[in-house]
């Protein structure tokens, strides 16, 4: 079994912080594993953080079918804004369509930022979720 | 490993004949590894001694390892005799900044109004280093160093040997983000360095009663220091940073109420006093 990966310190504040709010907020670390969601977003997802558990956040996001408003093409993960923050470290802003695993479509209008603890150190992402 | 405790008080020296027992410095722990190489946490007020002793000694060559820059780990660098040997050597470890060089940081206490000499005339050959993200050796130690829930920048440390380990997060409010209950080690504050380690030395600053008029000043009561321990699987704990305003009699007390809340197989958590000497197998 593959030992269990320690969070950085500012993880562990930032899901606090999640914890703590009343908005949907999703965190991953710098890998793009999804490590955390909180209570606010069980209603857009469908499930809890404990029932999900940590994935790699393009095998988890798969389920809920992102796609974008305009033309309803699927959004890959590049063009997503927690993609964005991982990929090109800049905080990114979007809506797009969701489909909840209760069969729901969802407009969602989602905000994401990487977090860093040095200037050259990623850490991980923070993914907000606006309701409309 | 060797370890002797020079200073364990948290925040503010504390002289006199009620803190005689558990000693008055600020924190400041001598660990001699098994091939005889020193390595000093954190330069409190008890580094002064400790300082004297190195020189009477003749040692050449000391490692600091600095947790944070507050001034209760700090302020006794000025007066560690080493400093002022040109034929030693020191190498200071500490966090880094996103915003200026650790000597930076330290050389505003080594300058006007607070000191009257300036860094560059401290004789000894003194070497700065940001710790770095993965472990590094030290001597036959290997050392980790992790960033802890404390205000601003502040690591703690583990140090690893063949046969032994210690931890050592003298200021530490894990409580600050949600506590340990019902956490995996992962999502634990410093808890990739205290795992399973023979010794922590953890801040206990305060009583339970204390702590919610302290919460956000960084640091633990004895039942959270308890609880970490615990959830660490730490085989001995001795708890560190005593509160300034708790004399003996009272540190006697909660030393006793650390071993009413201890529930670990093992040795019982101890307060650590000035002087103590802890030998590691």
């Amino acid at each position: 079994m593959a030992a269990v990966r320690p969070k950085h310190l500012v993880l562990i504040l930032a899901r606090e912080f999640a914890e703590n709010l009343a908005t949907p907020t999703l965190i991953t670390d710098e890998r793009g594993v999804l490590v955390f969601y909180n209570e606010a977003a069980d209603e857009i997802f469908g499930q809890s953080f404990g029932e999900a558990g940590e994935s790699p956040l393009e095998e988890w996001a798969t389920q809920y079918s992102p796609r974008s408003l305009e033309g309803d093409q699927a959004l890959p993960l590049d063009r997503r804004p927690t993609g964005i923050a991982l990929i090109e470290r800049q905080p990114a802003h979007e809506r797009f369509r969701i489909t909840g695993l209760d069969g729901v479509v969802r407009e969602v209008e989602v905000t994401a930022f990487p977090l860093f603890a040095h200037e050259d150190e990623l850490v991980g992402t923070v993914t907000i979720f606006w309701r409309a | 490993m060797r370890l002797k405790i020079w200073g364990c008080r948290g925040s503010l020296p504390t002289p006199g004949a009620e803190t005689v027992r558990y000693g008055g410095n600020t924190s400041c722990v001598e660990v001699t590894l098994d091939d005889g190489a020193v390595l000093v946490l954190d330069a409190g007020t008890g580094i002064r001694e400790l300082g004297a002793e190195l020189v009477q000694r003749g040692v050449q060559h000391v490692t600091l390892l600095l947790t944070h820059l507050h001034l209760d780990h700090l302020e006794g660098l000025r007066f560690f005799g080493p400093l002022w040997d040109d034929g030693v050597s020191v190498d200071i470890w500490g966090p880094s900044s996103p915003v200026s060089s650790l000597r930076d940081r330290i050389s505003r206490s080594f300058s006007p109004p607070l000191f009257p000499l300036d860094l560059r005339d401290v004789p000894a050959g003194v070497t700065f280093h940001d710790v770095p993200r993965k472990p590094w050796r030290l001597g036959d130690a290997t050392v980790s160093a992790s960033l802890v829930v404390h205000p601003g920048s502040t690591v703690g440390y583990r140090i690893e040997t063949s046969g032994a380990s210690l931890a050592y997060l003298p200021d530490h409010e894990p409580a600050l983000v949600g506590g340990v209950a019902g956490k995996t080690l992962d999502w634990i504050s410093g808890g990739a360095i205290a795992e399973g380690v023979d010794l922590l030395l953890h801040d206990a600053q305060y009583s339970e009663d204390e702590y919610p008029q302290y919460i956000g000043w960084g640091h633990s009561s004895v039942a959270d220091a308890i609880a970490y321990a615990d959830a660490v699987g730490a085989r001995r704990l001795v708890l560190f940073h005593h509160e300034p305003l708790h004399d003996d009699a009272l540190l006697d007390r909660l030393e006793a109420r650390a071993r009413e809340l201890d529930r670990r197989n093992g040795d019982a958590p101890t307060l650590a006093r000035e002087g103590m000497v802890l030998e590691l197998p």
